[in-house]
């Protein structure tokens, strides 16, 4: 037991840290490595609460496709980072501000709510099904794939028109760039493309 | 030293307020301000994570997922919406982004 508060504090300190970092460090590339270490951190603690397939899904998704993207637009785009800094002490007091209140507001919130007495003041172990115990990968999936079939398929939609979005958003015909068109060649015809020419015997034909 | 319910939403709480402030605080680097919500709605995976432990009901963790699918959608299409913007104009400042304004 603490062991695992030793391992909650060290995930949540350390999520809190790479957060602030993630939003004041001083070059965007930072910033991004940042945000997947409180991703990994955020899967840490996933794994102490008991949602394993989460976690995973939280690194294999957000740390190896999301934070991989954002790395690769950072780096892609050519910007003066300084510049766009510029309002940074400007935008600090009120942010501050709008930060503190917001935070307030949250502990004051989950400080002043009462928890019913028949929740368990600590994490249960895994729900059990006729005494084999079910892996929480295969209890989300029973859930997913019976009740909420239907949210799931949106969701997949979701995601197809979102990558067909981007890749029309991102797709450009250059027009000095010799490319090469597949209806051009099927659409060729013999009597287009060859042509048969008679040589008188002892006169080269030209 | 019993690591409970409050534990997680107050280290959500915090997650979702370092977004916000995020986004305050980079008001010109939209890649920062997109990185801040993605901070935020991570914020909302725990809690919906914690609930669901901590309630003994699978159904956050269904949730979860979904939040996880529209934010890797919403950074796919943020992100590629930027890069053209950025092959258009050269700058990715958002006062400058007000090519609709009638």
């Amino acid at each position: 037991m603490i062991v695992q508060a030793i391992l909650f504090y060290i995930f949540a300190a350390t999520a809190v840290a790479s957060g602030v970092l993630v939003v004041s460090a001083r070059n965007p590339v930072h910033s991004v490595l940042f945000l997947i270490l409180a991703f990994f951190n955020a899967a840490g603690l996933f794994i102490l609460i008991g949602a394993e397939f989460l976690a995973m899904i939280l690194v294999i998704v957000y740390v190896g496709a999301v934070a991989v993207l954002f790395l690769f637009v950072v780096m892609m785009l050519d910007i003066d980072f300084l510049q766009l800094r510029s309002g940074f002490v400007q935008y600090l007091p009120i942010g501050t501000l709008v930060g503190l209140i917001l935070l307030a507001e949250l502990i004051l919130v989950i400080g002043g709510w009462a928890v019913s007495p028949s929740v368990p003041t600590q994490a249960p172990a895994l729900a059990a099904a006729g005494g084999v115990p079910l892996s929480n990968t295969r209890a989300l999936g029973d859930i997913l794939y019976t009740r909420y079939l239907f949210a799931f398929q949106v969701a997949g939609l979701i995601l197809l028109v979102a990558m067909v979005g981007a890749i029309v958003l991102t797709l450009r015909h250059r027009a000095d760039v010799r490319r090469q068109s597949i209806s051009a060649q099927l659409a060729r015809r013999r009597a287009e493309t060859v042509e048969v020419v008679k040589v008188p015997l002892g006169a080269g034909s030209d | 030293m019993l690591i409970g319910l409050a534990h997680y939403l107050t280290v959500a709480a915090i997650l979702f307020t370092l977004g916000v402030f995020g986004i305050f605080l980079n008001r010109k680097n939209v890649i920062i301000m997109l990185m801040s919500i993605e901070l935020m709605l991570l914020a909302v995976s725990i809690n919906f994570v914690a609930f669901s432990v901590f309630l003994n009901n699978l159904i956050g963790q269904a949730f979860a997922m979904f939040v996880l699918t529209v934010a890797a959608a919403e950074a796919a299409i943020g992100l590629a919406i930027l890069v053209v913007y950025f092959r258009n104009r050269g700058t990715i400042r958002v006062e400058d982004i007000n090519m609709m304004k009638g």
